[in-house]
C-alpha cells in the first residue's frame, strides 16, 4: 500500500495482445462524484482502458484502485476470483449492445445480481425492482422480455440491472452507439441525472456534446496514449495538442 | 403380401418395440449425461480435461458403433467386464451417444454471445454462477432440436444391438424371419413400428421446443 489518495486511481497502465501494445502507460485519477469522459479514435484503446477497471480485460502492466483498494491484486487463482467478484459488485458497467439477458425479464434482469449475492428477500427485490426502473422510466415495463424493448429501454433496463447493485462507480463504453439517433436521448437524460446524483463515472463516447455537457473532465486517447486531458471547456476549444484538433475537427459538430 | 401372418406375429413386434423403447431411453439418458460431463470437460479452464473431453469425442465419433459394441460384449469379458447383452447395448451405445451429445451441448454453450458473460460477472457472479444462471438456460433452449436429432439418430442405431442378440425390433424380425421365409413383411413391420417410435419422439422434441422459447 502506497498513498492511496484518489477514489479511483489507474497506475502506469500498459496492456498488450502479443505485440501489440494497446495501452501505453496510461495513468488515470478520477474524484468521488467525478464524471470523466474518454474519446478518441476507434481502436485507440478507450474500451480496453474502461475494461481493465474492472479487470474484464486484466492489464499486462500496472495497477487499477477503487476507494483505497486495489482491483488487480496479484492472487492465486481462487482468492482472486473471490477478490475480483467482490470488487466488481461495486463497479456498474453499461455496454455498447446493452447485454440484457434475454430469458428474464427487465424486474428479474434487475434483482437477479442482488438477490443470488445480497440475498434479498422477495419483497426487497420487488421494491428494489421498482425503484431502479422508476429511475430510469421504465416501471411500465416491469415484466416485459428483453425482445419486447427498444433499443433505448434495453439500455435503460441494463443502467437500471447495474445501479441495482449499488455500485461506487459506474463505466459506460458507448452506451448509445448502437442506438437509433432518436433513441439517444433517452438514454442520456438517465446518465444526466446520475451526474446530478453525483455517481462516479467514466465515460466511453462518441457524443462530444454530450461529453461536453456533463463531464467535469475530458481524456482524449489516440493510439495507447492519453494525448490530452483537462476540463471539456480546455480540451473541445482549445486544445493544445495537434493530433486533438485534428480529430475534433472530424467529429465535432455542434459543440462550440 | 401376407397381411394375415403381420396379423399374427405383430403383438410379439410390440413386445420387441418395448424393448427398444427401453433401450432408446435408457441410451439417451446414458448419453445425455455422458454428453454434460463431456462438453463440461471441453469446455473446462483445465487443458487436461479439455484433452480428454476431446479424446472421448474423436474416439467414440471416430470408429464404428459396432465395433464399440462388440469390443464391450465380446472383448469385456477378457478384461473382467462381464455384462448381459442388453446391458452392454444400454452402455456401449450410451456412451457412444454421449460422444455426439457432447458437441451439441458444446455448440449450445458456444454459441451464447460472450456479452452475456460478461455482463453476469460484471455484476459479481462467480464463472459458474454465470454459466448456470445466464449461460445455461439460454443454451438449454438452443440444445432441444439438435439433441432431438440426437435422440432419432440413436433410436435408429439401437438396432445395432440384434448383432450382440439382444431381442428388440430388428433382432425379433430377423428370428421371425427364420420360420416365416417372409423377410418383406417383417422388416416392414419393424420399420413400420421404428416410424412410429421417432415419430412420437420427433412431436415430443418439437413440443418441448415450442414450450422452453422465450416469449
Ligand atoms: N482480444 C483482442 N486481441 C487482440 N487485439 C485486440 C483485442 N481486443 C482489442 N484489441 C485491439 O486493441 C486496440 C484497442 O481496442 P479498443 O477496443 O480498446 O479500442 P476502442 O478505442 O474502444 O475502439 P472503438 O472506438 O472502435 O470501440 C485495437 O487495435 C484492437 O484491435
Ligand atoms: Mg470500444
Amino acid at each position: 500500500m502506497t498513498d492511496q489518495s484518489h477514489f479511483v486511481e489507474i497506475r502506469h497502465a500498459q496492456k498488450s495482445y502479443g505485440t501489440l501494445e494497446v495501452l501505453k502507460d496510461i495513468s488515470l485519477n478520477v474524484e468521488r462524484g467525478q464524471i470523466v469522459a474518454i474519446i478518441g479514435p476507434s481502436g485507440s484503446g478507450k474500451s480496453t482502458l474502461l475494461r481493465a477497471i474492472n479487470d474484464l480485460d486484466s492489464l499486462t502492466g500496472g495497477e487499477v484502485w477503487l476507494d483505497g483498494v486495489q482491483v488487480n491484486k496479484d492472487l492465486p487463482h481462487r482468492q482472486y476470483e473471490k477478490h475480483i467478484n467482490a470488487m466488481r459488485q461495486d463497479i456498474g458497467m453499461v455496454f455498447q449492445h446493452f447485454n440484457l439477458f434475454p430469458h428474464l425479464t427487465a424486474r428479474e434482469n434487475v434483482v437477479m445480481a442482488p438477490k443470488m449475492l445480497k440475498g434479498l428477500s422477495k419483497e426487497a427485490a420487488d421494491k428494489l425492482a421498482e425503484e431502479q426502473l422508476e429511475k430510469v422510466g421504465m416501471l411500465d415495463r416491469i415484466d416485459y422480455y428483453p425482445s419486447r424493448l427498444s433499443g433505448g429501454q434495453k439500455q435503460r433496463v441494463a443502467i437500471a440491472r447495474a445501479l441495482a447493485m449499488k455500485p461506487k462507480l459506474m463505466l459506460f463504453d458507448e452506451a448509445t452507439s448502437a442506438l437509433d439517433p432518436e433513441l439517444v436521448d433517452e438514454v442520456n437524460m438517465v446518465m444526466k441525472k446520475l451526474a446530478e446524483e453525483h455517481m462516479t463515472m467514466i465515460i466511453v463516447t462518441h457524443e462530444m456534446d454530450f461529453a461536453a455537457s456533463v463531464c467535469d473532465r475530458v481524456l482524449f486517447m489516440d493510439q495507447g496514449v492519453v494525448v490530452e486531458e483537462g476540463p471539456p471547456e480546455i480540451v473541445f476549444r482549445k486544445p493544445t495538442k495537434d493530433r486533438t484538433r485534428e480529430f475534433l475537427r472530424k467529429h465535432l459538430a455542434g459543440v462550440a | 403380401m401376407d397381411i394375415d401372418l403381420m396379423m399374427r406375429v405383430y403383438p410379439f413386434f410390440l413386445d420387441a418395440a418395448w424393448v427398444t423403447i427401453q433401450l432408446s431411453l435408457l441410451t439417451a439418458l446414458l448419453g445425455l449425461t455422458c454428453g454434460t460431463l463431456g462438453a463440461a470437460a471441453r469446455l473446462s479452464r483445465l487443458a487436461v480435461l479439455r484433452f480428454l473431453g476431446a479424446a472421448y469425442v474423436s474416439l467414440f465419433r471416430g470408429t464404428p458403433a459396432l465395433i464399440q459394441l462388440f469390443i464391450l460384449y465380446f472383448g469385456g469379458p477378457q478384461i473382467g467386464i462381464q455384462l448381459d447383452a442388453f446391458e452392454a447395448g444400454v452402455i456401449g451405445l450410451g456412451i457412444n451417444a454421449g460422444a455426439y451429445m457432447t458437441e451439441t451441448i458444446r455448440g449450445a454453450i458456444i454459441s451464447i454471445d460472450k456479452g452475456q458473460r460478461e455482463a453476469a460477472r460484471t455484476l459479481g457472479l462467480s464463472q459458474w454462477q454465470a454459466t448456470y444462471k445466464v449461460i445455461l438456460p439460454q443454451a438449454a433452449r438452443l440444445m432441444v432440436r439438435p439433441l432431438g436429432v440426437n435422440m432419432n439418430m440413436l433410436i435408429k442405431a439401437t438396432a445395432l444391438v440384434a448383432a450382440i442378440s439382444v431381442v428388440e425390433l430388428t433382432y425379433t424380425a430377423q428370428r421371425y424371419i427364420g420360420s416365416t421365409y417372409k423377410p418383406f413383411e417383417m422388416f416392414l413391420l419393424a420399420g413400420l413400428l421404428y416410424m412410429i417410435i421417432i415419430y412420437v419422439t420427433g412431436r415430443a422434441v418439437a413440443w418441448l421446443d415450442r414450450k422452453v422459447q422465450i416469449t
